[in-house]
């Protein structure tokens, strides 16, 4: 099967930084990847390099197509929703209102009606506090509103910038749960950057580790996850 | 009394231009947080194109949206072309860029047009009719269109798909972007209200005025301070503080003159009018720096 995203020689700069050296990986269609690593490894801006958020060279495809270089909005147009670290939510508008503009460049409107409905299934909460200010959620709130928002561009691939950061381990627990869910009946691909990483690797499939902007190894999370002097010298537990 | 309430009135009909002026600082402001000082030069040539299609027979209700379109127009290109390579500019190069288009427009106006005052017919029919003798028809046309074109804004932001990116795209660019709302048009399009807006304001205000090239220098100083006072982030704080503005500083140089005329003690009168819109301004600034509207942003440290 062709990868639904292939990333190669990757490097990426903030100013005159350079926050990535040498990144590749692929993303098989259907699955869920992780990014593991240590703080400053490199995993969020992986993401935002894919994104257009920040300066990069090499090569990204997504569904066969070279996406580097594009603006931010021309790659979430063509199916890439991303969770932000921090989560992103426009504090100032009703959730309802952050959906609808995670929602502003579909014209289908029954697709879009269909996946705002599966969101309140998703997060019944969020249908509980539909006219309420963004800004108002807790944190665990704020997290599915950020997920939801990306699920009401209708994706094929989800980047998920640590979704756990900041959150009681029953919440994280919850929104993981969905993940999966989202991950199995919507058929949306998954790339997931975690702080947690045993949490990651329950959830992915495929993990990669990074170390200061270099991809160090890889493999199935059931291997990375048993591999004790993997656990060990990079993911520290 | 009735000298009071005429004070009043025509307060709010100076409070509806200011509230305009005010609306369109607003719209530049809350989109790129900047000061948009060339505001009213940008009316006032408007009014200018205004008075042109007028001078070539053409009918108002026809000219006065072909130049809001035309201005819209020119907002847009302004922002695409001038300031779009300034997005990572410093602040005082933008500012820079400002009294360089306040320049520019002064300059052209007069280039074109002349520097002798015209006479800009009212748009609105000479009627009269009771309570005529407080407020004339010009003036309650400047309320009417003030507050037409306020509903108008406010259903395009509350209820269209457009609007609502451009407020997202306003409060957080970055998730906007997110969103796929393409955030630099949006600011272009703050850009092209702002004009249409300010046409509006300008071909409004000519009348009272009569046009020439330096008419909205001072008018800009009241709607600048009719923002603050309601809060320059709020679409409808502006629009009330202008009006704040009109009847303030009619009653003030009102009471200026009856205390003058009790006490034989000149304190206020009609020639310190400008002064008071700075005071206003320094007032605000100083004791609520957010205005009566608008909402302090709290930031997370």
């Amino acid at each position: 099967m062709a990868a639904l995203l292939q990333v190669e020689g990757l490097k990426a700069y903030y100013g005159q930084t350079q926050a990535l050296h040498d990144v590749s990986f692929a993303l098989e269609p259907g699955g869920i990847t992780t990014l593991l690593g240590a703080n400053g490894a490199g995993k969020s801006t992986t993401l935002r390099a894919i994104c257009g958020m920040v300066r990069t060279e090499g090569s990204i495809k997504f569904d066969g197509r070279p996406i580097n270089g594009k603006a931010t909005e021309d790659v979430v147009r063509l199916g890439v929703g991303h969770v932000p670290e921090g989560r992103g939510t426009f504090t100032n508008l009703s959730v309802e209102e952050n959906l609808r503009v995670a929602a502003y460049t579909r014209s289908d409107k029954a697709a879009t009606r269909r996946d705002l409905d599966r969101v309140f299934e998703y997060f019944p909460i969020l249908k509980e506090r539909v006219q309420q200010q963004a800004g108002t959620l807790s944190g665990g709130e704020q997290q599915m509103l950020a997920i939801s928002r990306a699920l009401m561009l209708g994706p094929r691939l989800m980047l998920l910038d640590e979704p756990s950061f900041g959150l009681a381990p029953l919440i994280v627990q919850e929104i993981f749960r969905i993940m999966r869910r989202i991950n199995d009946e919507a058929k949306v691909s998954m790339l997931l950057v975690e702080q947690n990483a045993a949490l990651a690797l329950d959830l992915a499939d495929h993990a990669y580790v990074l170390e200061t902007g270099r991809v160090v190894m890889s493999g199935k999370s059931s291997v990375v996850k048993s591999d004790e002097a993997i656990r060990k010298s990079y993911l520290g537990y | 009394m009735e000298q009071l309430i005429q004070q009043v009135a025509s307060g709010l009909a100076n409070g509806a231009i200011y509230a305009c002026l005010a609306l369109a600082l607003v719209m530049i402001f809350v989109s790129t947080d900047h000061i948009n000082f060339a505001q009213g030069e940008m009316a006032m040539f408007s009014a200018y194109l205004c008075w042109q299609l007028l001078e070539w027979g053409v009918t108002v209700w026809i000219a006065l949206p072909a130049v809001a379109m035309l201005s819209f127009l020119i907002g847009v290109s302004i922002e695409r072309v001038i300031l779009r390579p300034l997005h990572n500019a410093p602040l005082l190069s933008v500012v820079v860029v400002f009294i360089g288009l306040l320049t520019i427009f002064h300059s052209l106006a007069g280039a074109i047009w002349g520097h002798t005052i015209k006479e800009f017919a009212s748009p609105f029919p000479k009627v009269t009719f009771a309570g005529s003798g407080y407020i004339g028809p010009h003036q309650i046309g400047m309320i009417v269109v003030t507050l037409l074109l306020l509903l108008a804004l406010f259903a395009f932001f509350r209820f269209t798909p457009l609007g609502l990116a451009m407020r997202a795209a306003a409060q957080n660019p970055t998730s906007a972007r997110l969103a796929g709302v393409r955030v630099d048009w949006m600011l272009a399009l703050g850009w092209g209200l702002a004009a249409a807006i300010g046409a509006v304001a300008g071909s409004l205000v000519a009348p009272a005025v009569y046009l020439e090239p330096n008419m909205m220098a001072s008018i800009l100083l009241y709607g600048f301070a009719g923002a603050l006072v309601g809060g320059i982030s709020s679409p409808g704080g502006a629009v009330a503080g202008g009006f704040i503005v009109g009847v303030l500083e009619n009653l003030i140089a009102y009471f200026g003159n009856l205390l003058e005329k009790a006490s034989g003690f000149y304190l206020i009168g009609n020639g310190e009018k400008l002064s008071v819109a700075l005071i206003i301004v320094i007032t605000v600034l100083t004791l609520k720096p957010s205005g009566l509207f608008g909402h302090v942003t709290v930031k997370r440290v």
